[in-house]
């Protein structure tokens, strides 16, 4: 059933992806995941290992990508407790592989981090999303965040959705 | 005049009590620097990170830039990061494989063995000038332990394995897990700044009693996930029994029999049943190479190791080499890698990692939870230690015997040692 999706229709979802993290609707973003799908940060020094052999910062399977979201709604994740608040920025959209449904998406980012009692973490890097084409819309199967950043510092901490 | 005691170890009183300006105070760094970080082994790196000839890294070292690199004839060695002729650092980059190191500015060059070989118009120095005394120069003192390489900048420091004193039986057991007793770390580096005092996350790396309310989302983790959580007997407050030992020098160890699962090799639900038989096959061969009760020794119990001053290794729901450095009185810079046996399959391994990411590392289940303990501890003491000036440790002092993994014996041992170093001791003295 494939079809060709354009550009706008990728940005619209990123868009609605980015608004729902940002609001911490953190169910409301489950429901745009596959039930196979993975979600990665790499280590900055080796952006473009497997987890099944590189150290990740973050390289979670569905259930795990489940698990944390139920971490984070709990009062006792302390690290976001109060919660951060955060604005993303998404720009420089591409699609850059279709294969049928699914199709390949880069996109930078740059994410505000603000907590109370803090400075600014300004999380910079790109993302690499695989997404499919389904009944109900676009869904994310496979969501890597890269960061840019050399000496990632406070940024080393990535208690929220990056 | 006697300077005021920082560290309160009055055994009659059962009271043992920490200063916190020892946390705070950037007059207390200085002397760390000198005291505690220019005399005590300080942990470079690991051999397996410089496989071959030119291999290097460069890392900060005790406040130095340093380079730890594989030199012609394959030994790994330490140089400091400067030039000979004006300063500037010779290697600008992380990592990589050398033939040279060579310096931009002028244009001076260093083998892999540090030897300065290359000279723009050498000609026009005097003839008191020898190429062979310029050299990179490297600190006093390096040595290994079973891959890990230390260095010591007291030239008069203690031998490697004296200083290591009991650590070396727990570095043992973690290498244990290897068939061939060779590890290595992994590709790939968590780097993480936490906004507060380095001996902070000392604390906090074997400390045991911060787990069930620091950590309730990740035990609620473990539990949801059907790994049995009840504590075996009174008095205790986590899911298994486990001890807190001094190590001599400084070192100290939290032993406990695990629950929460292990790569080598202790199946849990969180691994999924595809894993089952790849950690049963890695048991087996534990029993068949240690016998039965060594294998339970090395598959049973967890075990976070500090080694004084800041190198710590825990074995828990994987093997983590994590070590960290003050930047300023108030913040300091970690390192963490993970460690695996060299023999290890590529299913085992991929357990490894995966178990790793459930607990460790700055987008782990656990360790936010500790960065913002840390940094909460900071927030809070940083501007009252002077109204409210002494922090408590003295848990399980009034027992006699055993003391457990949420005692603060362990604690204790790493806090008197820094007393003991900061009031102008040496090590082993």
């Amino acid at each position: 059933m494939s079809r060709t999706i354009s550009r706008a229709e990728v940005e619209e979802f990123l868009y609605a992806e980015a608004a729902l993290l940002d609001a911490w609707d953190l169910e409301g973003w489950l429901a745009l995941l596959s039930d196979d799908a993975r979600y990665h940060v790499p280590s900055n020094e080796q952006r473009g290992g497997d987890p099944a052999e590189t150290l990740f910062l973050i390289a979670d399977d569905i259930h795990r990508i489940r698990a944390r979201v139920a971490r984070l709604q709990d009062r006792a994740a302390h690290a976001e407790q109060p919660r951060s608040r955060t604005r993303r920025l998404i720009a420089n959209v591409r699609i850059v592989g279709q294969d049928g449904d699914e199709l390949a998406v880069e996109a930078n980012f740059a994410v505000h981090h603000f907590r109370r009692g803090e400075r600014l973490r300004e999380y910079v890097g790109q993302y690499r999303y695989r997404l499919r084409l389904t009944p109900g819309g676009l869904r994310i199967i496979r969501r890597e965040a890269l960061l840019d950043a050399l000496e990632l510092g406070s940024l080393g901490s990535v208690s929220f959705i990056l | 005049m006697t300077e005021p005691r920082l560290v309160i170890d009055d055994a009659a009183a059962r009271d043992f009590r920490v200063h916190r300006s020892t946390l705070v105070e950037p007059a207390i760094l200085e002397q760390e620097r000198r005291r505690i970080f220019d005399r005590c082994w300080i942990y470079v790196g690991h051999e397996s990170e410089i496989r071959e000839p030119g291999d290097f890294h460069t890392r900060n070292v005790a406040g130095r830039p340093v380079i730890l690199c594989r030199d012609s004839r394959g030994k790994p060695r330490v140089f400091l990061n400067t030039c000979r002729h004006r300063g500037a650092t010779v290697c600008r980059e992380a990592r990589g494989n050398a033939r040279l190191f060579f310096c931009f500015y002028h244009g001076w060059s260093y083998n892999r063995d540090g030897a300065l070989v290359g000279v723009p118009g050498a000609d026009a120095y005097p003839p008191s000038f020898r190429k062979e005394e310029h050299g990179l120069a490297e600190p006093p003192r390096v040595d290994s332990y079973r891959g890990f390489v230390f260095l010591n900048f007291d030239a008069q420091a203690m031998a490697l394995r004296d200083y290591l004193a009991g650590a070396t039986e727990y570095i043992d057991l973690v290498l244990d897990q290897s068939p061939s007793g060779r590890m290595e770390i992994i590709r790939g580096v968590q780097e993480y700044d936490v906004a507060a005092n380095w001996k902070l996350l000392v604390e906090n790396s074997f400390d045991d009693y911060h787990l069930l309310t620091t950590h309730k989302t990740w035990l609620d983790y473990l539990r949801n996930s059907g790994v049995e959580m009840k504590p075996p007997a009174q008095g205790h407050l986590l899911p298994a029994h486990g001890i807190g030992k001094e190590l001599g020098n400084g070192h100290a160890v939290i032993d406990n029999v695990n629950f929460r699962g292990r790569p080598v090799a202790r199946w849990i639900p969180v691994y999924g049943e595809a894993a089952k038989p790849e950690i049963e096959r890695i048991r087996a061969e534990l029993v068949a190479r240690l016998g039965e009760a060594r294998a339970a020794r090395v598959a049973d119990t967890n075990r976070n190791l500090v080694v004084f001053p800041n190198l710590v290794i825990n074995d828990g729901s994987s093997v983590t080499v994590r070590t960290f450095f003050p930047l300023s009185a108030d913040r300091m810079q970690v390192r963490a890698w993970a460690l695996g046996p060299v023999d290890e399959t590529a299913a085992a391994r991929a357990i490894r990692l995966d178990s790793f990411l459930t607990f460790y590392g700055p987008g782990g289940f656990a360790t936010p939870d500790d960065v913002e303990a840390l940094e909460a501890v900071q927030a809070g003491i940083g501007a009252t230690h002077r109204e409210v000036p002494w922090s408590v440790m003295s848990r399980g002092m009034a027992k006699e015997g055993e003391q457990l993994n949420t005692d603060e014996r362990h604690l204790r041992a790493f806090w008197l040692q820094w007393d003991r170093l900061m009031r102008g001791a040496r090590p082993g003295a």
